[in-house]
């Protein structure tokens, strides 16, 4: 790249390319003049950001343009965690709070807040905090960034930046400190009291929370001792020695036995002989227990509905564990595991979501509540029947094939219960895939030079009856053949030919509407370079959408199927990839197996492409009953000679892709934004 | 034939290895009964899990149990049919057979442990078909020897089912011949016990690598194909029974191993340090 800066006629001409202004009528003679004044770097990085965002949608493309050309000169260096922030806004919320997040994050840096270098921002720590909290026991957290550090017990807010300590090591320990202790809030106890009857007995019921925060705090570092010393040496170095007056306390309540009611106590105590000025420590995140509490009800109850509705299937299908009979409900779909008497085992017993609604409660309450394990009535558990709100749709034409559902709680079939429609692929922007090889033109080099390494065309074959080497092993051995009196072997040639690999891959690319934005750029991109590598590779492969709504519309739409080229017509099919409906997903498994299983290779794989687990509209589909029928579906490909493969960007996926796929035969990724990065890897580990 | 004056082949004869002393092993199910009724029955064995949880050991183990010889052969995607039977070779003038490790295990009523069978080549699985069913015998057609196996040999072989290549499954015409036994990663007091006894370090450690090999296995899927297993726990312990420093033995014996990509080997680190 030349480093002469852009002027504004050429500006103006690249924005007006990036964001299509000349058919909004908008102009970007403005932005250009003010952007014509910054170094080429700069002018550069704004373009990108103004080019990414215009992907997402061309008035967030606009916004962001504008907004640059004003405050880029000021951001500098930041511009590019300014554009990310305000790309996360829009996700989150859309236009109006992505024009609030940027003028924020212009303003707090006009502030000098974020002066220092070293600093460290959530998303540069994101992807490596996730993986540890996840290998941490107890339930998985949701790790976001938010304006204060807290948690709900289900999802962990953490700063945007921290820039408390001098160098950027220590900004990271303190982000694992803050984190390490929200996670031990919700592994040992501490929304299993009620504060609010101590609090509103505090004057300033703020200050309360900020000293129970901290005794918990205390309590909790102690905890963390005992199961990950090393941690807990990490935070105490961080917060250096407790102060005087506060040492006795933090004794007494790193005591093994002590729990959220000793602090409480504290704070009690605290008030009786009164409290001064709060002392404030950075490693203690905020406290908000009352929402925290509510969450844990709901989770609370809905692990309780869970756990005695796996428990009274069992018992109904089990006699001698005391249970009265139900005809109604089959065994469970877990096979061999309906042999047990004492509740020891019928817990091994249980399917994985109850075991781990079962570990939930546990974490929550202690214990598991003796009234959940006792044999509730026929009443304890009603199925709810999902309205049936297919005559609502009106149907206009022929479905091209009806797909029997499997309904676990019948146990049956329903017959031709799905219909489905093999829809046109919308056709999409061309230049898209243009833009995206070119911007991957490295990482497509990459992988090509990869897989064409794998395509074995060099490997050498031995004991050829002709061939361009001599095989030396084949001459001895026929030497000795012959010397021994044994007819001496032909064969005595290396012959180097391509191997066929004899694969084909069927990509099923979930089009639900939860896919929008980020995902959907993410799914399409990953099909651009997957194709790329898989050309390399030669393997014979289609790619399908599929989406739906209701059992009356379920649509499949061919991007690429095994006949066609990837061509031009291909490209702009993967560009027209788009966020629609619901994920009804065994009837898609179905139809596409069907389709894979006419290819005439040796190997045939399915690869699902999704962002989460099956669901459709109503209640009908969403939960076991989804995930059942697309177990049944997938047990069915196996049964034609088919290996099913899910990549997906469900972070919680790991509860339900072990049944669905086999322990080995999914991957989650934890960003979307790196699904292109990683998908080409994951082909060539599943198919080298 | 001079043995002096042709040592070659004698270098290349296939080792029997004949366990003078117990190798450690910890039960953690009924494995050693079900190996030795198969054992008693002559029928073979397919030993199925994840990496380093202790497959290997096992048989070493049952071989000395059952005081039959063991031959062990690590299967990798270049081992022929020739590898396995056996080849002639020249010495000096003259042509001399060789038995591969599998014939040798055979002829001796050996243990023939085939470490890690998806990896060898496809045509390679096809000859020990005769030796897994009624026949129990190996045709070596080279010499036109049909050798029929005595009562103590016994076929075993292992495979991880986490590899993820789908070109690399067992076909269910080899699978269908085998007593199949589970292995997973030992409970983690056995698990502490094994490190503590095979690493040489005390209980503590040996306790605090056990809770670090159970994050990582958490992390499967999420970063890593698979998380540590006893194997690696053991080298670290065995790290730190040298003299190293808990957390640099665990970040080269495993993190390092595990992971290339920063954010993972970063959160292995975390982990480690959190931990020691």
């Amino acid at each position: 790249m030349s480093e002469r800066k852009l002027f504004a006629h050429e500006l103006e001409a690249r924005l007006d390319e990036l964001l299509l202004l000349s058919l909004r009528q908008r102009s970007a003679a403005e932005p250009a003049a003010l952007l014509e004044a910054l170094p080429r770097q700069l002018q550069e990085r704004v373009l990108h950001w103004a080019g990414v965002a215009a992907q997402t949608s061309d008035d967030l493309g606009w916004l962001i343009a504008s907004r640059a050309a004003e405050q880029a000169a000021s951001l500098g260096g930041r511009l590019d965690d300014w554009a990310r922030a305000g790309l996360d806004a829009y996700d989150r919320s859309g236009l109006a709070a992505t024009r609030r997040a940027l003028n924020d994050f212009a303003a707090a840096h006009q502030a000098g807040v974020f002066e220092s270098q070293e600093g460290v921002a959530f998303g540069a720590i994101e992807g490596r905090l996730s993986r540890f909290l996840h290998a941490l026991e107890g339930r998985p957290l949701k790790l976001v960034s938010g304006p204060k550090a807290w948690t709900d017990s289900e999802t962990l807010w953490l700063p945007e930046r921290i820039d408390a300590a001098p160098d950027a090591a220590g900004n990271r320990r303190l982000y694992k400190a803050i984190a390490a202790l929200l996670w031990a809030q919700t592994r040992f106890g501490t929304f299993n009291v009620d504060p609010e009857p101590e609090l509103a007995q505090w004057p300033a019921p703020e200050a309360a929370l900020r000293w129970f925060a901290l005794f918990e705090a205390m309590r909790l570092e102690a905890c963390l001792a005992r199961e990950l010393p090393g941690l807990a040496a990490d935070i105490a170095g961080l917060r250096g020695p407790w102060p005087a007056q506060l040492a006795s306390t933090a004794a007494a309540l790193a005591q093994a036995a002590a729990t959220a009611a000793d602090s409480l106590a504290c704070l009690a105590e605290l008030r009786r002989v009164g409290a001064g000025e709060t002392p404030n420590f950075p490693h203690v995140g905020a406290l908000d227990p009352l929402a925290a509490r509510r969450v844990r009800a709901v989770r609370i109850a809905r692990d309780t509905a869970t756990l005695r509705q796996a428990l009274n299937l069992l018992r109904a299908v089990d006699p001698s564990a005391g249970g009265q009979d139900h005809p109604d409900y089959p065994p469970l779909a877990a096979e061999g595991q309906t042999q047990h008497v004492d509740p020891q085992a019928e817990f091994l017993a249980l399917p994985p979501p109850a075991r781990e609604a079962a570990r939930s409660l546990q974490q929550d309450l202690g214990e598991i509540p003796p009234e959940v394990l006792q044999a509730a009535g026929p009443g304890a558990w009603q199925p709810v029947d999902g309205v049936d709100s297919s005559a609502a749709v009106g149907v206009t034409t022929q479905p091209d094939a009806f797909y029997d559902e499997w309904d676990y709680r019948r146990a049956a079939w329903r017959h031709g219960w799905c219909h489905l429609y093999e829809m046109r692929a919308p056709v999409g922007d061309h230049a898209w895939v243009d833009e995206v090889r070119r911007r991957h033109a490295h990482l497509i080099r990459s992988i090509r030079r990869r897989f064409e390494a794998l395509r074995g065309e060099d490997k050498p074959q031995r004991r050829q009856f002709d061939g361009e080497e001599i095989d030396l092993d084949a001459q001895v051995e026929a030497r000795a053949d012959r010397k021994s009196g044994t007819e001496p072997s032909p064969r005595l040639f290396i012959h180097r030919r391509r191997i066929e690999r004899s694969l084909a891959v069927m990509f099923m690319v979930d089009m639900s509407g939860s896919t929008k934005v980020w995902v959907n750029d993410a799914e399409r991109e990953s099909l651009v370079l997957l194709c790329e590598a898989i050309e390399a590779l030669g393997d014979s492969y289609a790619i399908y959408g599929f989406s739906g709504w209701t059992r009356t519309h379920c649509d499949i739409y061919p991007v690429k199927r095994f006949s066609d080229r990837y061509d031009a017509a291909t490209r702009s099919r993967i560009a027209g990839i788009e966020a629609r409906d619901y994920t009804r997903m065994g009837v898609a498994v179905r139809h596409l197996s069907g389709l894979l299983a006419r290819q005439n290779t040796r190997h045939k794989l399915l690869v699902t492409l999704s962002d989460g687990r099956p669901d459709d509209y109503g209640d009908e589909y969403r939960g076991r009953y989804g995930i059942e029928d697309t177990r049944r579906a997938l047990l069915e490909a196996r049964e034609k000679g088919i290996r099913s493969y899910c990549v997906t960007i469900d972070r919680h996926g790991a509860d339900y892709l072990p049944q669905l796929y086999g322990p080995a035969h999914y991957a989650v990724i934890d960003d979307a934004r790196k699904l292109p990065q990683k998908i080409a890897e994951i082909y060539r580990k599943l198919t080298g | 034939m001079n043995p002096a004056r042709n040592p070659a082949p004698r270098a290349l004869a296939t080792p029997l290895v004949h366990l003078a002393s117990e190798p450690y092993y910890h039960a953690t199910g009924d494995e050693l009964e079900v190996f030795a009724a198969a054992a008693n029955s002559r029928l073979p064995v397919m030993l199925k899990g994840p990496t380093g949880c202790g497959k290997t050991r096992f048989v070493e183990h049952m071989a000395w149990r059952l005081k039959r010889p063991l031959v062990t052969v690590a299967c990798h995607d270049d081992l022929t049919t020739a590898d396995l039977v056996g080849r002639y070779l020249i010495v000096g003038d003259e042509t001399v057979w060789m038995d591969g490790p599998l014939t040798a295990a055979v002829r001796a009523g050996a243990i023939c442990y085939l470490d890690e069978i998806v990896e060898a080549r496809k045509d390679t699985t096809v000859v020990i078909h005769p030796l897994t069913d009624s026949r129990r015998a190996l045709p070596v057609e080279k010499r036109g020897e049909y050798i029929e196996a005595p009562p103590d040999f016994m076929l075993v072989i292992s495979y991880n089912p986490g590899y993820q290549s789908v070109l690399k499954e067992m076909k269910p015409s080899t699978r269908q011949r085998f007593v199949a036994l589970d292995f997973d990663y030992p409970e983690a007091e056995t698990e502490a016990r094994i490190v503590a006894h095979e690493g040489g370090v005390d209980d503590e450690t040996a306790k605090r690598l056990v809770k670090l090999g159970g994050l990582t296995r958490k992390l499967k899927g999420a970063g890593l194909d698979e998380g540590a297993g006893t194997r690696l726990l053991v080298h670290a312990a065995q790290l730190i029974a040298s003299g190293m420093s808990p957390a640099i033995a665990c970040t080269a014996a495993i993190a390092r191993p595990l992971a290339d990509e920063t954010d993972t080997r970063d959160a292995l680190d975390d982990l480690i340090r959190a931990v020691f």
